[in-house]
């Protein structure tokens, strides 16, 4: 593995390896001293183009667990658009001397570029609507924590798919790790064709969830769509918020899931983010572990994952 | 003794294709036969001499966007590219909507000497889609097609006006058929390509619906009609059907479309963004089968010049368009196969007849221009360089068929192959 | 590969270092044993339950993996990192680090700092199976099954039936398969 830039594709073997990583991650996370020297000496830059502090913050954190030093770009909204092109604010970064790049950007294929531009690894943060591997194992590693395995198990979706890197991130390593992935949301947020997708699709959430072991609940992106993509949040609610009603019907020990920030009362009920079968914040906490064993993977010698 | 003559090929001449010798002198083409003498030799053994190449669809972004491509690197491509005439997209900086630039693009392209460059109009004031541009003043200064390309033009009453004062006069309206609702945020075909990478899609029915409803103008209005660079088999069905019915209509696509599809968009490489989109597999047979039974009028490049650092961006902040002029002919001939009589027919006499050019797209006669290409059909070449100021095109690096040995204007050599 | 021990004499060195470590730190109190994986782990399984056969009561032995803690990392192909898991708490305890085989040191130099980012043990002791030679760090162990001279060249090869299907230690000039 030279490069994290998607779950698609990733053999089961490189998931597994770095999940089984993640584990013996979060472990170094409970010590007293949560910090090993593993990459003593390395720089990590976050380039996040587009503004998440958690996320940049979860990478910073991994970084520095492992004694990597770290760096963050992140460009004024105006100086993005016009002026200097990505391919020279990228290697004007390289130039001060970067071994490994965290890229986040609105923009889908943007960390394939750097990829292209520079001979170090790169880590997608998150481009577009299109992927957010890490995210992806962060959430393999909660539900694997919590059910041993993903084998066989059902994965609920939810929410706007047709716009979400998390969902398409999650549904391909979901599947590779042998999960059976639906993918639930109202006709405008499912994307039009999904028949290469390792998933099946749904516009009925009650239809499907009773079976359920994992309610994956994804952030209403109101922000996102240019338009009107269903009547209104009361209405979405209605039909797939995971309301405290909803989670009473679904299997004793089903989670629920959400990559935050939540909406309370809009895609998940208000209470039941605090229920103990909601592993969110556990999601959180497993993020810096996922990553520490990504980056550990990318610099931490010849690898073999 | 003649100022040059191109000797051994297959001639495209009045009366049907045949082996014999060109000779020119004093620019035109002054004698047509075998074993002609020139003070400068042409070898065309084994290739095509025919009309040289009339390109309806070029953006030479002078004046105002220079850093991409000015005049002379744009004509100097076409010469290159087997050309001896372009039409210049109205799309400049200001927009082609008044005499004066139309002259200013003409004349340069005149004293540069590469090519005859015939501008194309806008239809509307800046392209705004709301005021007739100078239509009669720019009539006056021989321009004969119509268009606001880079968008469509949305609104159908100002459309229709627009028809009805251009029919009067005989020019032709060309659309560039791209509905702008539904393509919003559009940057690739929708479909699976597009819900994989999470990008917003184009649907095809963006171009259909400007299509049908253009068709249904035309039907009220008469003018000559025009659909630029068609990219989906439904937009084909619908011109087919439309010539049927007898209306004036014809339709061009460009090489990009011929030869790429939405699968190429997964690399998010930049140079495979374009308007419209590379459309599916699908699509993209139609269009090849249109292009080998005349459905499709003609190839026209659309060549779209843009610098690098305006490409090295990601794919869904990059600008639409690729370079097509120095290997449109390669593609055509990739596409039409040996049929020398099509291939010149796609791309010389039907655009040069559509766009109302004089004294291009004419088989050969004696006593007429000398404006010819020499087209070597079967060479196989890799283009790495280009004469354009930029360089997007994924065709860079890629091998392909045909080439074109040497191109004239008026008797000039504007091109010859390894010079 | 020219064996060395089989795998009789590994019990026997084993349930001498057991001895050995009860004698020295007068019983098992405030002894924790950690092995190293891959191999020193099966190592420190095997001293525990010969140090519980001794004492007569229930012995477990750990692991610390020092995946994270290495020098080399850029300069070796990356092993996989292996389980950390630390039985109890370290501070003020003895603890007996066990490896298969102690050849520059620049393992137990890792060990010794992933244990400090653990705890602060009164003392760390130090068990191996086989010492080689060789050490590039003033390192020593407390513990030795055998004492083998070899050059630099050889590969010293300690097996376990638990990960490798048979006991015993091989010296060769290329590594077992």
């Amino acid at each position: 593995m030279n490069h994290l830039l998607t779950t698609e594709g990733l053999e089961r073997e490189t998931l597994e390896n770095l999940l089984t990583d993640a584990d013996e991650f979060a472990e170094v996370l409970t010590r007293p001293i949560p910090k090993v020297p593993a990459l003593r000496g390395k720089t990590v830059a976050t380039m996040f183009f587009e503004p998440s502090t958690r996320t940049r913050m979860s990478f910073e954190k991994a970084a520095k667990a492992l004694s990597a030093d770290t760096m963050s770009f992140s460009p004024g909204t105006s100086s993005l658009s016009k002026g200097e092109s990505l391919k020279d604010t990228a290697l004007t970064v390289h130039a001060m001397g970067v071994d490994l790049m965290v890229v986040r950007h609105g923009a889908t294929g943007t960390p394939w570029r750097l990829a292209e531009w520079l001979d170090i690894p790169i880590v997608n943060g998150g481009d577009g609507a299109h992927q957010h591997p890490t995210q992806a194992l962060l959430d393999c590693l909660t539900i694997k924590q919590r059910f041993g395995s993903l084998d066989g198990l059902e994965i609920a979706i939810v929410g706007d798919i047709k716009h979400s890197r998390v969902a398409r991130s999650d549904m391909f390593a979901m599947a590779t790790l042998g999960a059976n992935v639906t993918l639930v949301a109202p006709p405008t947020l499912l994307p039009v064709d999904t028949t290469r997708w390792p998933a099946a699709t749904s516009t009925d959430l009650d239809a499907v969830m009773e079976k359920m072991d994992v309610v994956y609940l994804l952030r209403v992106q109101t922000e996102r769509g240019g338009g009107s993509v269903f009547p209104s949040l009361p209405e979405y609610t209605n039909r797939y918020g995971m309301t405290s009603a909803r989670f009473a019907r679904l299997k004793p020990d089903a989670v629920v899931m959400h990559p935050g920030p939540m909406n309370r009362g809009v895609e998940i009920g208000h209470d039941v983010a605090d229920y103990e079968r909601a592993l969110v914040l556990q999601q959180v906490t497993n993020g810096v572990a996922a990553r520490m064993a990504v980056l550990f993977a990318l610099l931490g010698g010849d690898s073999d994952v | 003794m003649f100022d040059i003559v191109i000797s051994g090929g297959s001639v495209l001449t009045r009366t049907g294709i045949e082996q014999i010798d060109v000779g020119i002198a004093d620019g035109f083409i002054a004698a047509l036969g075998s074993g002609l003498e020139g003070s400068e030799m042409i070898d065309a053994s084994g290739a095509w001499v025919g009309p040289g190449l009339v390109d309806l669809h070029t953006h030479l972004r002078e004046p105002g966007e220079e850093w991409k491509e000015d005049i002379a690197t744009g004509t100097a491509a076409a010469a290159a590219g087997g050309y001896t005439a372009v039409v210049a997209m109205p799309n400049t900086v200001p927009a082609i909507d008044n005499a004066q630039i139309a002259f200013y693009v003409s004349e340069r392209a005149r004293r540069i000497g590469y090519a005859d460059v015939f501008p194309a109009g806008a239809i509307t004031m800046g392209r705004l889609g709301e005021h007739m541009a100078h239509i009669d003043e720019l009539w006056d200064a021989g321009v004969r097609i119509f268009t606001d390309d880079g968008t469509s033009l949305d609104n159908a009453a100002v459309l229709r006006l627009a028809m009805d004062y251009i029919a009067n006069l005989g020019g032709v309206v060309a659309q560039h058929a791209v509905d702008s609702t539904l393509s919003a945020h559009g940057c690739m075909h929708e479909g699976t390509v597009s819900s994989r990478l999470g990008m917003y899609g184009i649907p095809s029915e963006a171009e259909e619906i400007v299509i049908a409803r253009d068709l249904a103008l035309v039907r009220l209005t008469g003018v000559r009609y025009h659909v630029q660079h068609v990219s989906t088999a439904r937009g084909v069905e619908l011109v087919a059907a439309a010539k049927a019915d007898g209306l004036p209509v014809t339709c061009e696509v460009t090489p990009h479309h011929l030869t790429f599809d939405h699968n190429d968009v997964e690399t998010t490489d930049p140079d495979f963004k374009m308007m419209p989109p590379l459309r599916s597999e699908t699509d993209r047979e139609a269009l090849r089968e249109g292009v080998r039974d005349g459905v499709i009028d003609i190839v026209a490049t659309d060549h779209a010049p843009h610098a690098a650092r305006e490409k090295e961006v990601p794919f869904e902040h990059a600008p639409n368009g690729v370079t097509g002029l120095e290997w449109a002919a390669s593609v055509a001939v990739e596409t039409i196969g040996d049929d020398m009589a099509r291939f010149f027919e796609a791309l010389s006499m039907t655009p040069a007849s559509i766009g109302q050019i004089p004294a291009h797209g004419l088989a050969l006669a004696a006593d007429q221009p000398a404006h010819l290409v020499v087209f070597d059909p079967v060479a196989e070449w890799t283009p790495e360089t280009t004469r354009s100021r930029s360089r997007n095109a994924p065709y860079l690096g890629t091998q392909r068929t045909g080439s074109v040995r040497a191109t004239l204007l008026s008797g000039k050599i504007t091109y010859e192959a390894g010079s | 590969m020219r064996q060395v021990m089989d795998g009789d004499d590994l019990t026997r060195v084993t349930r001498r270092i057991a001895h050995e470590i009860v004698e020295r730190n007068h019983g098992l109190d405030a002894t924790v044993l950690l092995g190293i994986p891959t191999r020193g782990r099966p190592f420190a399984d095997r001293l525990a339950s010969a140090l519980s056969e001794i004492e007569g009561k229930a012995v477990i032995a750990g692991s610390l993996d020092i995946g994270m803690y290495r020098d080399d990392i850029d300069t070796r192909p990356r092993t996989r990192i292996g389980p950390t898991d630390i039985p109890e708490d370290l501070d003020g305890k003895t603890v007996v680090l066990a490896d298969d085989v102690l050849f520059t040191g620049r393992t137990i130099r890792a060990a010794l700092d992933a244990l400090a980012d653990l705890g602060r043990p009164a003392a760390v002791q130090l068990a191996v199976v086989v010492d080689r030679g060789h050490r590039e760090l003033p390192i020593r162990a407390d513990y030795v099954g055998k004492n083998i001279p070899t050059s630099l060249e050889e590969h010293v090869s300690v097996r376990f039936r638990e990960i490798d299907g048979d006991d015993g230690v091989w010296i060769g000039k290329e590594a077992a398969s």
